[in-house]
């Protein structure tokens, strides 16, 4: 506890409220820190992000287009919602996604499946793929010990040199006359959008279902509880005789799932062909890390982070076509975002309370057990 | 150190002698709690003060304070005559306080002199253990504090890495050493060098501020005793002038029945079966070597031995924690050699594990979902793959009455919980399903007297009900007072198995690999 004028630092538990604080606050200092950007550029930040919100928000038609970069980062930010709560820390939505897209290009362009089972098919190919992609990381962990995070890594580079070598080898569509990318879906395996907009709705459904669900598993369910307890602590796991293997297997298989099912939409709704990875998927998988990071563990509040980080795909657009910015200025947006919420990780753990000089040093309401952090139990 | 084997109290200090640390007036409050109200104490030149409470009385509050870690809200540290401001434990060793902590703060995979050179000032840049090799080996020397400064902390006994402590404050120019309760992990011969440690240190006219709530010690070692009550100083007394059950009185408020409930006599049929059991450890040495034992229902059966004698070992592959590399191991007439922790557990196998906060729950979960860990996957807990918390939560409520475990509510994180009533929870889960065989590894460390002797109480009530017991403690006084049959591990083997009421010297001795 310190005394700072009038306000007293207190240490303790933080709420609800105070993380939202937080990390708001967390965000502002990250978009102040990106108007210096705007005025490396020798535009004036306040006209930079003027133009930003109208274009974004405010203009006709504009309000909708968040949502198209929403629909990965939702569906992949949930799946690693679900990974960190098992400690899992899974970096490779990125190739998870592109493992998506690769099953469900092979389900629309050399499957004899049309009509109504195409896109059905297409999600379920990409899933399992998807799931595939991640499992194999989680296996290695688990029988070999090897850092996750480098083997997710990884398995991002194998997919996105896989599918650059698909579009522009075996599977360069024979009509495209030299581009590097495959036949156009027929129109079965085309994903329906809501009219006006280019939103493919299937998948927002999917992935708004996805976040509910998986909020459900873990606050309802026994494998969720299983997860919950692996996750906060493994040794409690092995004590109670939970099979960490098969808890990590069967999470990994939802994670690197959903990121397959955003590769889906991709190619379904966005593309209607599978093209360069790195015009597929703008880094949605790796923003659904901060997406999953920001939302703490709530699949549910990737619903709000996921949209946060479409508006700022969404601002690259802008930034790109009405301030002659380059697109990957995003990635330093999306950047400095982390960079200030894991900055303000520290001070979710303080707060400030009015405890004037003079006034006792009043008890907390909350009737939580008295536990000075000493090595003594009261 | 115990009585039988103590050598008579160290001289005491003529009280002339001049007061090197003073406390006035220090307040320390947390939110919701005053850790230390008012309290003072003073301790003099070439003396042995301890300080006795029961956890929570706001010992450790009070050190941490003079070691810099905390800031008193109130009152004033004096120091040679000239009052203080500790800031920080650089002020504090600069200050010529230094603390030996109760958990250990050591960088495992560095050598002894590595983690003394750690911070220390004055050093040369390149190669600078060297100088400080030839320091330890004087210091070690001079106190009897044998430890090999280029022995990886790893490869130390406990009680070598409490000896690295102790050097590394002495190496930093301690005067006025603290110890937090130092011989919660040695061996009463540990403890009994220790002490001789100690004696040196008063002859060299340092001082030494005990922390212990173990009336024997304070007996054996102290010169004055400061008694600590809820935060408050109770008295400080002379410990030539006071008894033990005097100072039992000042510490709880009120008399301890030390007794507990009459032993039951005889012993009910074999529960478990160990025969030559052969197990590994971490690092893939045998850990437990040929251990046969049989433990009978209605039967504690103690196990006593220095930490690291392959107890862990022994108690993980009882568990099904630790695969069993060689015997065979019976319950209930079952071969469940190689069993799994959940079916043993499902076979009636509790387990009050060694490490509560580490492995005994999940701190970060509800102290409802901490008190069905055990059995989340059982009706009415679960049904299908859905979990009823409406259930779970009658059941926490259920068992915080039923165990006294205090907390707000069963919605609240069990790390919130404190150390006594998180090992409450732990137990009353895992004695709710009335287990036919508890396993209980230092059940009572660390915890104060009022919980540990419910404890006790749980342990005997369960045992008179027909289950069998293995305690596994470094506790001789609880093995004592528990245990029908004491066994000893040391290095691997059950060295010895007598029987109850065979005294302190014996299995002291024992317990430092000196067979019978």
């Amino acid at each position: 506890m310190k005394q700072v004028g009038p306000f007293r630092l207190d240490t303790g538990e933080p709420s609800g409220a105070w993380t939202l604080v937080v990390s708001a606050a967390a965000i502002l200092a990250a978009f102040v820190a990106a108007g210096g950007i705007f005025w490396a550029y020798g535009l004036n930040p306040i006209h930079a992000y003027a133009v930003i919100v109208h274009d974004t928000l405010l203009a006709p038609g504009a309000f909708p287009e968040i949502f198209r970069p929403t629909i990965p980062l939702l569906l992949a930010g949930v799946g690693l919602v679900l990974a960190f709560r098992a400690q899992f820390y899974n970096i490779g939505a990125e190739g998870q996604l592109l493992a998506g897209t690769v099953a469900a290009t092979g389900v629309a362009l050399f499957t004899p499946i049309r009509g109504p089972a195409t896109l059905p098919a297409m999600f379920a190919a990409g899933f399992v793929a998807g799931a595939l992609w991640g499992l194999l990381p989680s296996v290695l962990k688990l029988r070999l010990n090897v850092n996750e995070v480098i083997t997710t890594l990884m398995m991002n580079y194998i997919a996105l040199y896989f599918v650059s070598w698909l579009v522009t080898g075996p599977w360069k569509g024979p009509s495209v006359r030299g581009f590097a990318y495959t036949d156009q879906f027929p129109a079965s395996a085309w994903l329906p959008l809501i009219p006006g907009t280019r939103i493919h709705w299937p998948t927002l459904v999917l992935g708004v279902v996805l976040a509910a669900a998986f909020a459900v598993l873990l606050a309802r369910t026994r494998l969720g509880f299983a997860i919950r307890v692996q996750g906060e602590n493994p040794e409690a796991a092995r004590y109670v005789g939970i099979d960490a293997l098969r808890t990590t297997l069967l999470v990994m298989l939802l994670s690197g799932g959903a990121a397959g099912l955003a590769g889906v939409g991709e190619v379904a709704g966005v593309h209607h062909k599978l093209l360069d990875p790195n015009q597929v998927s703008l880094g949605y998988g790796y923003t659904a890390i901060i997406v999953a990071w920001l939302a703490r563990g709530k699949p549910l509040a990737t619903l709000i982070t996921a949209t946060l980080f479409g508006l700022i795909y969404s601002s690259g657009d802008v930034m790109q076509v009405s301030l002659q910015m380059p697109f990957r200025v995003t990635s330093v947006f999306n950047g400095l975002i982390l960079f200030f919420l894991i900055g303000s990780e520290r001070l979710l753990a303080y707060r400030i309370r009015w405890a004037p000089a003079g006034a006792p040093a009043s008890a907390p309401a909350s009737a939580v057990a008295p536990s000075p952090p000493s090595g003594e139990d009261p | 150190m115990h009585p039988a084997s103590a050598p008579s109290a160290l001289p005491s200090v003529p009280p002339s002698a001049p007061v090197r640390l003073a406390v006035n007036e220090i307040t320390k409050t947390f939110p919701g709690v005053t850790a230390n109200d008012r309290v003072t104490m003073d301790v003099r030149g070439g003396e042995v003060h301890a300080l006795l409470g029961e956890n929570g009385a706001g010992k450790t509050t009070l050190m941490n304070i003079l070691y810099g870690l905390y800031q008193p809200d109130a009152g004033e540290i004096v120091i040679d005559g000239r009052a203080v401001r500790i800031r920080s434990p650089r002020d504090a060793i600069a200050h010529g306080i230094g603390m030996v902590p109760q958990h250990f703060l050591l960088v495992r995979r560095h050598t002894v002199a590595e983690n003394i050179t750690l911070g220390l000032a004055g050093t040369r840049f390149f190669l600078p253990t060297r100088d400080v090799e030839r320091q330890i080996n004087a210091f070690a020397e001079r106190y009897g504090l044998r430890v090999d400064p280029r022995a990886a902390i790893w490869q130390l006994s406990v009680s070598e890495q409490q000896r690295v402590e102790i050097l590394k404050a002495l190496l930093r120019g301690a005067g006025i050493l603290i110890l937090d309760e130092p011989t919660s992990v040695l061996t009463p011969q540990e403890a009994t060098q220790l002490f001789a440690v100690l004696r040196r240190m008063k002859e060299e006219g340092k001082s030494v501020i005990f922390i212990t709530h173990k009336l024997d010690e304070v007996m054996a070692v102290a010169d004055r005793v400061t008694v600590m009550r809820k935060g408050r100083v109770v008295d400080t007394v002379p410990v030539a002038m006071t008894s033990k059950s005097q100072l039992a009185r000042m510490m709880v408020g009120h008399d301890v029945d030390f007794r507990l409930p009459a032993r039951r006599p005889g012993t009910g049929a074999p529960a478990l079966i160990a025969e030559d059991l052969w197990v590994q450890s971490d690092r893939g040495l045998p850990a437990v070597r040929g251990v046969s034992v049989v433990v009978h229902r209605q039967e504690i059966f103690g196990i006593a031995g220095v930490a690291g004698n392959g107890q862990r070992e022994l108690v993980e592959a009882l568990t099904g924690l630790r695969p069993v590399d060689r015997g065979r191991l019976t319950l209930g007439g079952r071969d469940v050699s190689r069993w799994s922790p959940r079916a043993m557990s499902k076979l009636g196998v509790a387990h009050i594990p060694e490490e509560r906060v580490r492995m005994g729950i999940v701190p970060p979960m509800t102290v409802t979902e901490n008190a069905i860990l055990r059995r989340y996957e059982e009706p009415p807990f679960s049904r299908g793959p859905l979990m009823d918390y409406a259930s779970a939560t009658r059941f926490a409520q259920q068992l915080i009455v039923e165990y006294s475990i205090q907390t707000p509510s069963p919605r609240t994180p069990a790390r919130l919980l404190s150390g006594g009533n998180i090992q409450k929870l732990i137990l009353a889960r895992e004695l709710a399903h009335r287990p036919d065989l508890i396993i209980a590894a230092h059940p009572t460390y660390g915890l104060d007297v009022s919980t540990t002797d419910r404890i006790h109480r749980l342990l005997l009530e369960r045992r008179d009900e027909g289950a069998a017991v293995l305690l596994v403690s470094e506790d001789l006084d609880e093995i004592r007072i528990l245990a029908d049959r004491i066994g000893v591990m040391y290095g691997g083997e059950l060295i010895a198995v007598m029987p109850a009421g065979t005294d302190r010297g014996t299995i002291g001795l024992l317990m430092a690999g000196q067979r019978p």
